[in-house]
């Protein structure tokens, strides 16, 4: 950060008092501005440079991706998920966040971010336990490095800004990822984290995928800032602006973020532009809040479709790469499939496992109660209640 | 006087000091307890409980943060979710209630949701309770929101050495604990030795601490001198009763408790909690689900009134005080009052 020059103590003959005393160091806002356009790569000259294998490797990603969110959402019209918040149209974020980190690094997904914790590397399945029903968190997060997928909004910013200053207290050179949209930066928890991952100077970087919509509320009833990524200026921190849809732009612009929190530079905001083209979730409707044309015009503008043409110039969408591409998100949907419509094994005394450490007194009456119930349930042999009048 | 002796001497302490140095232990012993919150560092805290802490172990061990509750609870579970062990002090009971979310969604749930792979070993110290004057917004008596919330520890020392060995078993525990701690106690003497603190107690069990045979007064923190001196005055009465500190609302000592109500046969428990949906509503179903056959009259209470807390110059009348408490043993169906129809 640039530190300004205390103003000046001078004053007018006989006139107005100075300047208050300062106390404060002044920094100079201008390098922590976001552009004024999102940054983009695709079909400019700068995508002339990237690298064929990292085209290629995002490319890759992004098909899976898309499959794996219409999958999940077939999934739930079976009935095996309860619900399925889906990031189609914002794969190039989801696969970005993924790519940008180190094996080293924790991502600090919200429930729309299964695409990233399962681009990381997470077993599909896994990630899926909690909108199937069988357990909160169906992974061990030190494991790999993800925390739970966070409902609560904006309340995971907190954590991951904790951790990123922990690592750095411990000496090592992690950095945290964090995944919010619009609606959650109206949250006191993102200014809050956001204050203290610069105040700290923690190696964090936060993500916001601006998909136009907090459910059906839409970006201009949430904020009247210039961008949300100007929001970064008051916080001291700077703010960068790209196109959500452009995958290579956002890996640029993450991978940068990352390696300057890990050189100790500080946090970054990054304001994502993309669109979710589903609704909230399969039990919403979002016919009632937006038009098709509008749902067409990002449709054109769709992060597999810009990539496609790039590969395309460039001679790399081969047939057989296609094919290869195609066939193994296919193999990816197909094994989803096969091991989601397993009946999980549950057993019902995991209810009081993880509350302490040790079961209180309590839990182990109780836990002796609910057993008692179900050895009685299983000799009459009557099916388990669900509900009760 | 040997060097030794001159150091493990028993001498007039107050909570206050009792806690700085139950900080100041944990800190030299375990490298991953951080120390946290507003104006802990330089300033040493409000109540200076966290005094010279920063000076010995330094600013990142006993960190000053932005004025921000929730981000001050977030962060240290960030943190504790890399391996710290990390000690909040909310700055007082109502200021505590900006982290609400942070506590019951995630610090409580997080080893249940994780399946024990994130466990959260969190001290979230909270000065509470009133009768120190305070005005509005220092007072509450907030740990029936704490205890309304499966996964947390609600612990509160009433005494100089159950400050030092409660909090330092709470710092210890793997398993979130609200440290709320009394208030109008902090000032408190008792001789104690620093040298020599006393043993560090297992969270969860109640003390007696005065035997008695002819009820029970159930209490915890800022309420335990007002029980002591009440059971003193019932003397005069004829009434001989016994004093349980709970220590630890959560976990609950339902065996010290009902073992103490079994012998005497009668109860009242004491808080500045408001009574209704209070602690004392909890303890009051436990002891008749258990103890009824003992029980010679209903379990009353003694609680603080069902109105937001009052201002310091009425606050007197609110909180539990020895005449409140003696009318209400002497509401305890004696038989000497059924005899002379004085009964409810």
């Amino acid at each position: 950060m640039t530190v300004l020059e205390q103003p000046g103590s001078s004053r007018r003959k006989g006139g107005l008092p100075g300047p208050p005393p300062a106390w404060h160091p002044r920094v100079d806002p201008a390098p922590l501005l976001p552009d004024a356009e999102p940054h983009r790569v695709l079909g400019t000259d700068a995508a002339l440079q990237l690298d064929a294998a990292l085209l290629k490797r995002l490319y890759v990603q992004l098909v899976r991706g898309r499959r794996y969110n219409t999958q999940a959402t077939a999934l739930t019209r079976q009935g095996r998920l309860a619900v399925y918040p889906s990031s189609t149209g914002q794969e190039a974020c989801q696969v970005a966040a993924a790519l940008a980190l180190q094996e080293r690094d924790w991502l600090f997904p919200s429930y729309r971010d299964t695409l990233a914790a399962v681009a990381r590397g997470l077993d599909p399945v896994e990630a899926l336990t909690l909108l199937r029903g069988d357990w909160h968190t169906g992974y061990d997060p030190r494991a790999c490095r993800i925390a739970p997928l966070c409902t609560p909004l904006a309340t995971q910013l907190p954590h991951a800004v904790g951790l990123a200053h922990a690592a750095r207290l411990r000496g090592d050179d992690v950095v945290a990822l964090a995944l919010v949209g619009d609606g959650g930066t109206s949250e006191g928890d993102f200014h809050e984290a956001l204050n203290f991952a610069a105040v700290w100077q923690a190696p964090v970087v936060f993500l916001v995928q601006n998909n136009g919509f907090a459910i059906s509320v839409p970006l201009a009833k949430q904020t009247a800032a210039p961008s949300l990524a100007h929001k970064a200026v008051g916080y001291g921190m700077p703010g960068r602006l790209v196109d959500g849809n452009d995958a290579p732009a956002v890996h640029g612009v993450l991978t940068e973020a990352v390696r300057r929190a890990r050189e100790g530079g500080g946090p970054t905001l990054v304001e994502a532009v993309t669109y979710r083209v589903d609704a909230h979730t399969n039990a919403d409707d979002a016919t009632r809040y937006r038009t098709a044309d509008e749902v067409e015009a990002w449709r054109a503008h769709d992060p597999i479709a810009l990539m496609e043409r790039e590969l395309t110039a460039r001679g790399l969408l081969t047939d057989d790469f296609a094919a290869a591409t195609r066939d193994g998100a296919e193999e990816m949907a197909a094994d989803l499939r096969e091991r989601m419509h397993q009946d999980p094994a549950l057993d019902p005394d995991d209810l009081f496992t993880h509350v302490y450490a040790e079961r209180t007194t309590q839990l182990r009456q109780q836990s002796d109660q609910l057993r008692a119930e179900l050895a009685a349930e299983a000799a009459t042999d009557e099916p388990a209640q669900e509900a009760r009048p | 006087m040997t060097p030794t002796a001159a150091a493990t001497a028993r001498k007039p302490a107050t909570m206050a000091q009792a806690l700085t140095r139950a900080l100041r232990d944990a800190l030299a012993e375990d490298p991953t307890v951080h120390v946290m919150g507003e104006d802990v560092g330089t300033l040493g805290g409000v109540f200076r409980v966290t005094d010279g802490l920063a000076a010995e172990f330094g600013d990142d061990r006993c960190m000053d943060t932005p004025l921000a509750e929730a981000g001050i609870l977030g962060t240290a579970v960030g943190m504790a979710m890399y391996g710290l062990r990390p000690v909040v002090e909310m700055q007082f009971d109502a200021f505590a209630y900006p982290a609400f979310e942070q506590l019951v969604s995630h610090v409580a749930k997080m080893r249940n949701r994780t399946r024990g792979a994130l466990p959260m070993p969190l001290t979230i110290r909270i000065p509470y309770g009133g009768g120190i004057g305070g005005v509005e917004h220092h007072s509450d008596a907030s740990e029936a929101y704490y205890l309304a919330t499966p996964g947390l520890q609600v612990v509160t020392p009433a005494t100089v050495e159950d400050a030092y060995g409660l909090l330092r078993a709470a710092i210890a525990s793997d398993d979130p604990v609200v440290f709320l701690e009394p208030k109008r106690l902090y000032w408190s003497k008792a001789d104690w030795s620093p040298e020599a603190p006393g043993e560090v107690p297992p969270l969860g069990r109640a003390a007696v601490r005065r035997r008695g045979a002819d009820a029970t007064l159930i209490t915890y923190g800022p309420s335990l001198p007002v029980c002591l001196e009440a059971a003193e005055a019932a003397r005069a009465e004829g009434w001989d009763l016994e004093v349980v500190d709970l220590r630890s609302l959560m976990p609950f000592d339902d065996e010290t408790v009902c073992a103490s109500v079994r012998r005497t046969g009668r109860a009242v428990v004491v808080h500045e909690s408001s009574g209704f949906a209070g602690p004392g509503g909890e303890i009051a179903a436990r002891i008749t689900e258990r103890c009824f056959h003992h029980l010679e009259a209903p379990v009353l209470r003694v609680a603080g009134f069902d109105i937001p807390y009052p201002p310091p110059m009425l606050e007197r009348h609110h909180l539990p005080g020895v005449d409140r408490i003696l009318d209400t043993v002497a509401r305890l169906q004696w038989e000497s009052d059924w005899t002379e129809g004085r009964g409810e």
